[in-house]
């Protein structure tokens, strides 16, 4: 598997963002335990510190050893002047992941990508070391969306709610109707090419019980995580998300199983007296890597795996 | 070489941030580090060798440094110096 299918594959059950030009929060950030990081040199950050940010970030990736998966959300390459710039800026650095905002075109990912790949052969990377995950922000993006999510550095999809509802002219609810055809057109783009969708973010911190609403939605719609702006949100994606003792039981027995009947050659597979094929060994899969995340079980102790 | 034409600053006066101002210097002047800082006791030989090193680094001389250091890590001062000099280098 090439590096970009590993990047596909990936936890993300939270990418946290991280204003990019307050230093406090970015030496606290990794102590929450998000899967992503995502600091923010867009939205977040005044037009006058563009630069400031910029800098800040790109040292921040250099000096500080972090321990989860790192991404930068630039400003839009083609609608600012700022968007080129922090590429530069920032792709030495090597952040796991760019994000691009209100993605609205194939073009504007390629330009990206072509800054990737020139960036990766010139610092020695490995390609595929830096990927993409673009934001649909707008009605045209989201008409955009199945040939944006098909570019080759395209890894996941994100929706960027609180632009997309301005663009729509109506407003957040609890109930979530008015993200609901630009969730799932979302998720069916994604899944169409191979990659993730990550849900909006939830604005209302201390709302909780819609918080714990919404994720258990977009979860049950097949949304691979959740974008958050707070600390305190992590723990309460990574519960929704973290599959129960029982699925991850019998998720353990279904790989056990597949991987004896590989081994001993055997077509056909039963596990508690069910079938099992190719989706249900996927989905296991997930469970287990979840269950691995949560730190419920450890991968040295799975019988599948040695 | 180069050098800062106009003065210029980057950086807060907050928690772990620190507000760092360049100043143009007369010919064959140098480096000078004004360092304030709420760690001076502990770090200020560190801040100021750091200071010096990225000064060396980026090929700037004739420059006078003022640092109000609030606890900021070395990244920071670090970006926020880079920043400085970008501003302070705009014609």
């Amino acid at each position: 598997m090439s590096i970009i299918d590993d990047a596909k594959m990936r936890l993300r059950r939270t990418m946290m963002f991280v204003p990019g030009n307050t230093p406090k929060m970015i030496n606290n950030a990794a102590l929450y335990g998000a899967d992503t990081l995502m600091f923010d040199a867009e939205d977040a950050i005044a037009i006058s510190q563009k630069d400031s940010a910029r800098n800040l970030i790109k040292y921040a990736l250099q000096c500080l050893p972090f321990p989860c998966e790192t991404a930068v959300r630039i400003n839009h390459i083609t609608q600012t002047p700022y968007g080129i710039d922090d590429l530069k800026a920032i792709l030495p650095s090597k952040p796991n992941l760019i994000r691009l905002p209100k993605t609205e075109s194939v073009e504007e990912v390629q330009i990206a990508t072509n800054m990737i790949e020139k960036t990766e052969i010139k610092e020695n990377m490995k390609k595929g070391s830096i990927n993409i995950i673009c934001a649909i922000e707008s009605v045209r993006g989201l008409y955009e969306v199945q040939k944006i999510a098909k570019e080759p550095r395209v890894i996941a999809i994100a929706l960027g709610g609180e632009d997309f509802i301005a663009d729509l002219r109506t407003q957040r609810t609890l109930g979530g109707i008015e993200l609901y055809y630009a969730r799932s057109e979302i998720l069916m783009a994604a899944r169409d090419a191979g990659i993730q969708a990550i849900d909006t973010v939830f604005a209302d911190v201390y709302n909780t019980d819609g918080f714990k609403a919404e994720v258990t939605r977009s979860k049950d719609m097949g949304f691979d995580g959740k974008s958050v702006v707070h600390p305190l949100q992590i723990e309460i994606v990574h519960e929704i998300y973290t599959p129960s003792k029982e699925e991850i039981e019998h998720s353990l027995r279904v790989l056990t199983g597949y991987k004896d009947a590989i081994d001993n050659n055997r077509g056909v597979l039963a596990v508690d007296g069910k079938m099992i094929d190719g989706p249900i060994v996927v989905r296991a899969r997930r469970i287990v890597d979840q269950a691995i995340a949560a730190g419920i079980i450890k991968r040295k102790d799975i019988q599948h795996e040695k | 070489m180069n050098y800062v034409i106009n003065e210029a600053s980057a950086g807060f006066e907050e928690k772990n941030d620190a507000f760092i101002t360049v100043k143009p210097a007369k010919k064959d002047f140098g480096t000078l580090i004004n360092l304030k800082s709420s760690v001076e006791k502990q770090y200020g030989t560190h801040i100021k060798n750091l200071i010096s090193k990225i000064l060396r680094e980026k090929n700037y001389t004739d420059v006078i440094v003022d640092i109000i250091d609030k606890g900021a890590w070395d990244y920071t001062l670090i970006a926020r110096l880079v920043t400085a000099l970008e501003r302070g280098n705009l014609k």
